[in-house]
């Protein structure tokens, strides 16, 4: 971002103005990229500080017995490295990408709502700060996961659970401010002749995503409200004792959890849809039944929340339905993973960093899938729920799915964003040890959660050592390897061999058709699409 | 998909529309919630209000009903059923009675959850008096017997042998504090 | 040099770790005809899973080892062929529609609502089980009892750490045992791997589970729905009794009750309720008052020293009789029996420094239950 700074020594030969100067301008700027920049560093340090919760969790993890942190804490630990990833991490990060990169790729001036825009971002530290501060209270901060199952999380709950809820609140007023902006600049800010059906799939993807935030943030909002009634105003919805119901909590909160973890990957299927048939200098295989797919995914996950209730107690009926429904999601699913084979069948691929990341997103993602596929049999699902099978389901779909496709978005348009290449040894040095470690963290969970480890446990049996010792040596790994990442990018800023306009052979779009950097205004003109 | 041929604000305004309406979704789901649990008995839900119908008794068929009483972790009172078990016709009108005692020297005020199993019978099992329709005050020290009275509908699926009927006692003296007796 | 070193010391590390246990990497069989089919179920949809994975990632390695640019591959252009796409979306289906037979078959045998031969109610704590035996008359606690030595890594670790109770469950073999599942605070789930058997407990709902296991023996779980500060510390053991060994159990359990009521008419002296208060305590208190008696203020606030503690030997078996509404505070009036009361009062009185001198005889803690009541 620094590079666009640089940029503003042109300005003077523009007729647009250039970015104010000093601290205001990242306050008050309603510019698509400089807002797109705040959100990826804002989503990156939250990734850093809820990946070094993962090191105080896999930390106290790596041997048997309570060595490090009190019970207690480790609970807190597990709720906000949760919480932070999905909602601090994940979620900002999409919409960074969204904010660089859907105006340049449909050729529209900036978002359609940038004053919006601007106050979306700032919710954000706002959110985060409330939420990051509680820890420092006497009581400790959230300590019931980051699903927060009643009555845990209300009527046992620590004191700060009320600054909880205005967090969760801010940051789900920032989302859906986000999701409205980017469906208003999809719609309404296209060039001519740009149709729909020729849109990047990343563009299509988020617009699918952005709908999904708009249904689903909401009902999160209400679900939070009601937990601030039962705790401050005397209401029952949640709780037995006043004739409500604490299971009645968890589908309110799986009807809008499970359309959320669609939102975290759906954005970097689009994104892989971009990076795949760039590297395999050869068109996507199937666009329309992606559009189509995705569609569905989207459409499904509003039918298949009870499925992470299993246990809880619902009639056969029940179980069957949502075991049915989610097995089909499995279908638009294979659809993917197989347009992405064929696009890669017969081109004349390289491998770079974005390819090498999009590549370990389909075979990591797809692993992720299939145990996916086994947790949506029933009656399987009563020996691996709520163990560390899950959790390596959950992470197989969320590491190498959604972060590894923001890497290779990241080193994708990096050269765009900054207008110099980035050290691809150290890019590829970065996505072996990521993919390594994020391989050595995971994968032994497999096993431990079917032999039977619980979830959510600070100490385990002698039968779960040896497995947790290696997770841990994997997570340490995967944890180091971000920081290479962070020097990555900002040697990229700072300088490297000058990007072209399009520094990758095959890829498409009008992303590439401005120069890199991408000057502070870009299609002020809208082009004419073919 | 068509193409947008509204402005960007009459479009913003539309999905604010609907954001609006997807937070009021998420409260509807609590009715929404209640109307299915009763309508499969989900949860060993039943309901909330006394049984009006009536019905005629299946004297061919024997169905046991066993009662349990749970106590709330912070709840002290004396709480149980005077018997464990009965064994009772679809379709007649049976009544039994739980004991519950306060052994404090405070007045404390209960409610009574009931919960039936397994919960595909619970849309087959009508209260037609309970005191879990009403809280219970206790002064200190004293013991009442409260009634439950029930229909076990003759259209009980014919695996179901037996039903649980579990209350589960909570104190919410502190939610709604009893209201002093006059004259004690 | 450094780093290798580590290394070494991390896989000597591992091997010793190794030599005490397995590396158990898949699902157990387990003991019961639910848990064995559902194991099956488990291998067949793993070894489908495989085999697409084999063809999906074989077709992609062999795309990206020999369609490089670097081995002068030139890129095809096809793309878009409708009959590929429909084959793609109808053979998963087809599979999917084969894994859905065993699997709607296996849930209808778990949701069996057969007559049982035995009720057994399951209440969830903080942090704790409850197991009442209905129509029996027998109820009793499950703690864990892996001494605090071992979870501080002062001793030795034991084979069972962390999966052993002070009083397992026990059940005849080869019957039909009916579980109804309950909590008295917030949600747990009671969970046994061997029998595949995980049910929520909720706070007001009974849920029903059953298992029928054939073979004697200890079976080990844990509670699996994240429940609080101890979640990872209350274990599910079982323990499964041939018919006559259960029969002898549950008559033993019931003349244990009659002992029980001799030991509280009967004379304690100090050491005596000293030392049974030592135990008591441990098991029942020290998870949030530590064994230290220092508690975790502010949340379990610390006995040595304390008002409550030091103060009118009343208020102090008020509180441990009828806990302290709105705190973690359970009321143990109905959870210990007289003789553990007046134990735990008289020790927790009497330790860590606390040293009012007096002490309480189940006797006592009668005369208080009688006066309550």
């Amino acid at each position: 971002m620094s590079a666009v700074i640089d940029h503003t020594a042109h300005a003077g030969h523009d007729h647009h103005h250039g970015p104010a100067k000093g601290l205001m301008r990242w306050v008050l700027t309603t510019n698509h990229k400089d807002i797109g920049s705040m959100y990826l560093w804002f989503s990156f340090i939250m990734f850093l500080v809820g990946g070094s919760m993962a090191m105080v969790i896999r930390a106290e993890l790596f041997q048997p017995g309570m060595q490090i942190v009190e019970p207690e804490f480790f609970n807190q630990m597990t709720t906000m490295h949760g919480l932070i990833m999905v909602f601090g991490a994940v979620m900002p990060a999409f919409v960074g990408l969204a904010n660089w990169m859907i105006p340049l790729m449909i050729g529209a001036p900036d978002m359609a709502l940038p004053r919006m825009n601007n106050f979306s971002f700032w919710l954000l530290p706002a959110a985060f700060g409330i939420l990051l501060s509680t820890l420092f209270t006497e009581a400790g901060g959230p300590n019931f996961g980051w699903t927060f199952y009643a009555p845990l999380s209300t009527t046992y709950a620590p004191e700060s659970v009320t600054f909880f809820i205005f967090g969760v609140h801010l940051m789900g007023v920032s989302s859906i401010m986000g999701a409205i902006n980017v469906v208003a600049t999809i719609l309404n800010l296209r060039a001519p002749g740009m149709t729909l059906m020729k849109m990047p799939l990343f563009v299509w993807t988020w617009l699918i995503t952005a709908f999904l935030l708009i249904a689903v943030m909401p009902v999160l909002a209400g679900c939070v409200t009601m937990m601030l009634m039962d705790i401050h105003f005397g209401t029952s919805f949640f709780s037995a004792a006043g004739g409500g119901d604490p299971v009645l909590f968890q589908h309110v909160f799986w009807f809008f959890g499970h359309p959320e973890v669609y939102i975290m990957i759906l954005p970097a299927f689009g994104a892989v849809s971009a990076i795949i048939p760039a590297f395999a200098r050869k068109p996507l295989f199937g666009y329309t039944s992606m559009v189509y797919a995705t569609a569905s995914i989207a459409f499904l996950s509003f039918i298949v929340w009870a499925h992470h209730m299993f246990t809880v107690g619902i009639p056969l009926t029940g179980e069957l339905f949502f075991m049915y429904a989610t097995m089909l999601i499995a279908v638009p699913t294979g659809v993917k993973v197989f347009n992405w084979v064929s696009t890669m069948w017969r081109g004349s691929m390289t491998f770079e960093a974005p390819m090498l990341f999009a590549v370990a997103f389909v075979i990591l993602f797809t692993i992720g899938g299939f145990s996916g596929l086994m947790l949506a049999i029933a009656p399987a699902d009563f020996q691996y729920h709520d163990t560390y099978f899950v959790v390596a389901h959950f992470h197989y779909v969320l590491v190498p799915g959604a972060i590894f496709g923001i890497f290779a978005s990241a080193y994708f348009w990096l050269p765009k964003w900054t207008g110099h290449m980035y050290d691809e040894v150290l890019a590829k040095t970065h996505f072996w040890m990521s993919f390594i470690g994020m391989n050595l963290a995971f994968f032994p969970m497999h096993f431990v959660g079917l032999a039977g480890m619980p979830r959510r446990i600070p100490d385990y049996n002698l039968q779960f050592a040896d497995f947790n010792m290696i997770s841990s040596i994997g997570a340490f790994t995967f944890g180091a390897s971000q920081l290479l990442f962070l020097f990555i990018v900002i040697k990229c800023i700072r300088g490297g061999k000058p990007a072209p306009a399009k520094p990758w052979d095959g890829a498409e779009g009008l992303e590439w058709s401005v120069p890199s950097p991408a000057p502070y205004h870009t299609f002020s003109t809208p082009p004419e699409v073919k | 998909m068509r193409e947008s041929t509204l402005t960007i604000g009459q479009l913003t305004l539309r999905l604010c529309g609907v954001v609006v309406a997807m937070f009021a979704f998420g409260f509807a789901l609590v009715p929404i919630y209640d109307v299915m649990c009763q309508a499969f008995g989900i949860n060993g839900k039943t309901s909330a209000s006394a049984y009006q119908g009536a019905a005629e008794v299946d004297a061919s068929r024997e169905v046991k009903v066993q009662f349990v009483a749970t106590n709330a972790a912070d709840m002290v009172w004396g709480f149980e059923p005077v018997a464990a078990q009965l064994t009772v016709s679809p379709g007649s009108v049976q009544e039994m009675r739980f004991i519950a005692h306060n052994p404090t020297d405070k007045p404390m005020t209960a409610q009574a959850i009931p919960s039936v199993s397994p919960s595909k019978a619970a849309a087959y099992f009508h209260k037609t008096e309970c005191f879990c329709f009403t809280q219970q005050v206790l002064q200190p020290g004293e013991r009442i017997e409260m009634p439950v009275r029930f229909i076990v509908d003759r259209d009980l699926p014919a695996d179901v042998h037996r039903l649980t009927l579990g209350y589960t006692l909570f104190d919410i003296t502190a939610r709604k504090p009893p209201v002093p007796v006059a004259g004690r | 040099m450094f780093r290798r070193s580590v290394l070494t010391g991390l896989l000597l590390l591992c091997a010793s770790l190794s030599a005490q246990a397995e590396w158990a990497v898949n699902m157990r069989p387990g003991v019961t005809e639910v848990s064995q089919n559902v194991f099956d179920l488990h291998m067949i949809i793993f070894w489908i899973c495989v085999v697409i994975g084999v063809v999906v990632f074989g077709v992609m390695f062999f795309s990206m080892l020999v369609h490089r640019r670097s081995t002068g591959q030139q890129p095809a252009h096809f793309h878009e062929s409708t009959t590929v796409e429909i084959l793609w979306t109808l053979v998963p289906l087809i599979i999917l529609v084969l894994m859905a037979i065993p699997a709607t078959k296996t849930l209808i045998d778990i949701y069996d609502a057969s007559e049982a031969d035995l009720d057994i109610q399951i209440t969830g704590y903080q942090w704790k089980w409850q197991y009442k035996y209905l129509g029996e008359d027998v109820e009793f606690f499950s703690n864990l009892s892996t001494p605090a030595a071992q979870i501080a890594n002062k001793d030795e670790k034991g084979e069972h750490y962390l999966l052993e109770v002070d009083e397992p469950l026990v059940i005849p073999a080869g019957k039909k045992v009916r579980f109804l599942i309950t909590s008295a605070d917030v949600i747990h789930a009671w969970w046994v791997p061997d029998l595949a058997v995980k049910k929520d407990a909720i706070p007001g709902f009974i849920n029903e589970s059953w298992t029928k296991v054939d073979k004697p023996g200890i079976y080990r779980g844990q509670c699996a729905e994240l429940c609080g500060k101890d979640h990872g510390f209350m274990p599910v053991v079982v323990e499964v009794k041939s018919q006559e060994d259960y029969a002898a159990w549950l008559d033993e359990k019931k003349q244990a009750a009659i002992a029980l009521r001799e030991l509280t008419s009967k004379e304690w002296s100090m050491e005596e309720l000293m030392a049974r208060g030592e135990k008591a305590y441990q098991g029942n208190c020290a998870a949030c008052h530590q064994p230290t008696g220092e508690g975790m203020p502010p949340l379990f606030p610390a006995l040595k020293g304390s008002p409550i503690a030091t103060g009118a030997i009343e208020g102090h078996l008020d509180i441990v009789f009828n806990g302290k509404p709105g705190t973690s505070m359970a009321a143990y009036g109905k959870q210990l029996s007289e003789v553990d009361i007046a134990a735990i009062i008289t020790y927790e009185r009497n330790a860590w420094g606390n040293a009012v001198g007096d002490m309480l005889t189940p006797q006592d803690v009668v005369k208080f239950k009688q006066a309550q009541e």
